[in-house]
């Protein structure tokens, strides 16, 4: 594999910056994203960016591969000056991107997809059998077993992943920036991602990493620089830092506690979601409670049936067999629900912020006012006509109560920060009122100052007797805000946990399966 | 090595909790869009002909506009809606000879009603296929037009229907009230009804929903399904109302009026105005704008004298400069925030 990946070490060692950027700045349309940042990469090392949502981590990341150019300041590649106009000028200088929208080409193999652009040809004609040849030889330098033939869109996101990761190393990429590349995975394959990552760097690569996850980042990285309002806060040794120290660093205060308070429900708290028996596409007989005021997890691996199970219980997607009553009402009068019921769901009280905030939460080139207010416009109109001055009012308060500034409720939600947009979510689903909220992966993409204020508006959310069920896959998260745990795996109910019994090691256990099946 | 996701360029400057800067001037003329340039050949014609700042010639471009301007206000809440509608010109004839042809034996009032109502009929059909039966809109609304326009000509046997006989249909178009046609009071009082639906009612509102975002619309309680049914079967209906204003105010009707010509202005002068094709964004104004640019060219080459086959390229030209504008920004406005 060394071989593969660079030619024989330049002998600088320690001090040989593989990539070293000189005051850099970038704005965009007179908002300052980098201001002045300078940072040496070592060559060979796994180098992590971090820093809230606008820090200027990706963009410092797209610096580097060439894909937007700095208004000010130098690049240097080995010492010299370099100017990327393109991705493509950055590949050609052995720098290559790993984006967080995967870019392969899915009805291409997963070897013509390695090497689009640079394929084998003669006259014209790929040359298919050298094409099998070359990316085989590719794979088994890479220590990657994935099928060459395989068509590209059919595989999992982290094969995806690999399929960009070789894309890469087929261009001779000695450094590769990587944009939250776990962000999308499920655990297992994080572990197999991460010992890519350090094998990669064990041969010489140099490894950019941008990412959300201190955890993943202290256990990576070499070099950590930390980021915050677009100029370097620290650049440091990984050892020695723990995600206290980087927290404090990122947002220019002592992190605290993270998670709110919790308080149970009441002991004689109503059951607002009654789930019986509940199959649908990916579930299979599920029976569920949450009551007033509590806040059920349900944690499972990505594809264990949690968001099915959500859009089922909300109408969304057919259901074959059982029942779900909201607040005592029974849904559909008890018969299998139809697709696109959801009308009902919500009327009933049922509401939820669904998983992908871009694809089924928000209309990002609508007004703020327009995204908050969709769910309650009955409420905010008179003989079909839109009260504006009631609609302005009403969402302006519930955004100064969620701390997003209520100025200019006009500009498109598409232009806030990914915390803002969740709130603006959350904001639409407080003035719906409802009975019970499925959150489902409600701080993806968030960065950390924004995440605490959500754990905060869950937990006072129950606090006012809402019942939560809280789909995520980040561990802590469940632990730290459920009162109860509800832990799916292919598409059943593995297992309940109470009180004492939620541990990170029981969820874990019950989600891969390698526990005794717990009650269901 | 892979496109930057734009949203995320968008959203990335925008630190921690706190709002995007107020738009800049592109971005606020881009909102203003067609208006300038509408402002600007309304001045040079205003200017370069003697006859084009009268009260007759502008009433009378209103009036030719009228049956285009009914149709494309309708047509703007289908494309908001995320759909679009080809079927338009085709409905518009079919209408236009039904009426003709039953004001030959019935009264005025059944033989505007029954015009309406195959339009309606039509739009109902279009918006069943296109939501219901989840085909395309393009598809579906192309292949209507072809139903359409073929029932048209079967009604007629291919000949022209003559209702000079007939002078109490075109009162529809051709009475007079307060100095002007009651054809351009109906386009008016039609295009400000649609207006107010798009931009004041919760229908509106669901409408720009659906069209950006569907899924989001259908989580929040919005009936994705029967709000752009309601918008087909608007459309179908304003084509007809046009299709019958025309028959009355000329008395006559053939199988060959309006079609893919006529389909294809509306949807030009709703793209010159500015609404998105894309669904989700748009307003009737622009497009009432759109179409009046439209068809100023056509009035001031005509009082200039101008050779009218230029104005057909320079339709085609504007088109595009609309389009390619209205893309451009977008790329511009997400890489700057």
């Amino acid at each position: 594999m060394a071989g593969l990946i660079v030619p024989a070490d330049d002998g600088i060692g320690q001090a040989g910056a593989h990539v070293e950027l000189k005051d850099v700045s970038r704005s965009y349309g007179g908002v300052r994203a980098l201001a002045a940042v300078s940072l040496r990469i070592r060559r060979g090392s796994i180098h992590a960016l971090v820093g809230e949502n606008g820090a200027g981590k990706s963009t410092l990341g797209k610096i580097i591969s060439g894909v937007i150019a700095p208004d000010a300041g130098q690049l240097l590649l080995d010492g010299r000056v370099v100017h990327f106009h393109s991705p493509r000028a950055a590949i050609a200088s052995g720098i290559a991107a790993m984006a967080q929208e995967l870019s392969v080409v899915p009805a291409l193999s997963v070897a013509e997809n390695v090497f689009l652009g640079a394929e084998p040809r003669q006259a014209g004609f790929l040359r298919r059998r050298e094409l099998r040849g070359r990316y085989a030889e590719l794979a088994t330098r890479a220590g990657f077993d994935l099928d060459g033939m395989v068509i590209a869109g059919s595989l999992r996101t982290a094969d995806q992943q690999k399929v960009e990761i070789l894309r890469a190393l087929a261009r001779n990429a000695r450094l590769i920036v990587m944009d939250e590349p776990t962000a999308a995975l499920s655990r297992p394959d994080v572990t197999i991602l991460h010992e890519i990552i350090r094998r990669l760097a064990g041969a010489g690569t140099t490894i950019v990493l941008v990412s959300h996850f201190l955890g993943e980042v202290l256990e990576l990285a070499d070099d950590i620089t930390v980021l915050r309002d677009g100029q370097v806060v620290a650049t440091t040794a990984a050892a020695g830092q723990s995600e206290d120290s980087l927290l404090t660093a990122m947002l220019g205060r002592s992190a605290g506690a993270t998670f709110p308070a919790r308080h149970g429900p009441a002991r004689d708290a109503a059951v607002v979601l009654a789930v019986t028996g509940l199959s649908a596409p990916g579930v299979t007989d599920v029976s569920l409670t949450v009551r007033s005021g509590e806040i059920v997890g349900l944690a499972g691996l990505v594809g264990a049936g949690r968001t099915e199970l959500a859009r089922a219980v909300l109408g969304a997607s057919r259901t074959t067999a059982g029942t779900v009553a909201v607040a005592g009402a029974m849904l559909g009068a008890g018969r299998p629900l139809r697709a696109s019921r959801s009308r009902d769901a919500l009327r009933a009280g049922l509401a939820m912020i669904p998983e992908s905030r871009k694809e089924q939460g928000l209309m990002l080139g609508r007004p703020v006012a327009e995204n908050v207010s969709l769910a309650s416009l009955g409420r905010l109109s008179r003989g079909g006509l839109v009260s504006r001055p009631a609609e302005r009012s009403v969402v302006s308060q519930i955004l100064r109560r969620l701390d997003v500034r209520p100025a200019g409720l006009t500009a498109p939600a598409g232009t806030l920060s990914g915390g803002n947009q969740q709130k603006l979510l959350f904001a639409r689903v407080m003035l719906a009122a409802p009975r019970v909220l499925i959150a489902d992966e409600p701080t993806r993409g968030v960065d950390v100052g924004a995440r605490r204020a959500i754990y905060e508006l869950i937990a006072a959310l129950a606090g006012r007797g809402l019942g939560v069920l809280l789909i995520s896959s980040d561990v802590e998260e469940i632990l730290g805000l459920a009162h109860r745990v509800l832990v799916m795996r292919a598409g059943r109910i593995a297992a309940e946990l109470n009180g004492d019994d939620i541990t990170e090691a029981a969820v874990l256990g019950a989600a891969f399966g390698s526990t005794e099946r717990g009650r269901s | 090595m892979s496109q930057p996701d734009v949203r995320e360029a968008a959203a990335a400057p925008d630190r921690g909790i706190g709002w995007a800067t107020r738009a800049g001037l592109p971005a606020r003329m881009r909102r203003g869009g067609i208006i300038f340039p509408f402002v600007a050949l309304f001045v040079v014609l205003s200017v370069a002909s003697g006859s084009f700042f009268s009260k007759v010639n502008l009433l009378d471009i209103l009036d030719q506009q009228a049956s285009t301007l009914v149709i494309a206000a309708a047509g703007t809440l289908v494309l908001v809606a995320g759909g679009i509608d080809l079927s338009v010109g085709a409905t518009y004839a079919l209408a236009g000879v039904v009426s003709a042809h039953l004001a030959l034996s019935v009264s005025p009032a059944v033989a505007i009603g029954a015009g309406i109502a195959v339009g309606l009929a039509v739009g109902l059909v279009n918006g069943v296929i296109a939501t219901y039966l989840r085909i395309n809109s393009l598809i579906a609304t192309l292949a209507m037009s072809f139903v359409v326009s073929g029932l048209a000509s079967l009604a007629t046997g291919g000949n022209l229907i003559i209702d000079y006989t007939r002078p109490g249909f075109g009162d529809l178009a051709r009475s007079v009230f307060l100095t002007v046609n009651t054809s351009t009071w109906t386009m008016t009082a039609v295009v400000l009804a649609l207006a107010v639906v798009l931009s004041r009612t919760t229908a509106g509102r669901y409408l720009y929903a659906a069209g950006s975002n569907a899924e989001a619309a259908r989580l929040s309680g919005v009936r994705v399904q029967e709000i752009r049914l309601l918008t087909f079967v608007l459309s179908g209906g304003a084509a007809a109302l046009s299709g019958v204003i025309d028959a009355s105010r000329v008395l006559s009707a053939q199988a060959s009026n309006g079609q893919t010509a006529l389909t294809f202005t509306v949807l030009a002068g709703i793209v010159v105005g500015g609404t998105s094709i894309l669904g989700g964004e748009g307003a009737i104004w622009r497009t009432v704008v759109g179409v009046l640019f439209i068809a100023l060219i056509g009035n001031g080459s005509d009082l200039l004298g101008l050779n009218p086959l230029y104005d057909q390229i320079a339709l085609g030209v504007i088109l595009l400069l609309a389009v390619g504008s209205d893309a451009w920004s977008r790329l511009r406005g997400a890489a700057a925030g």
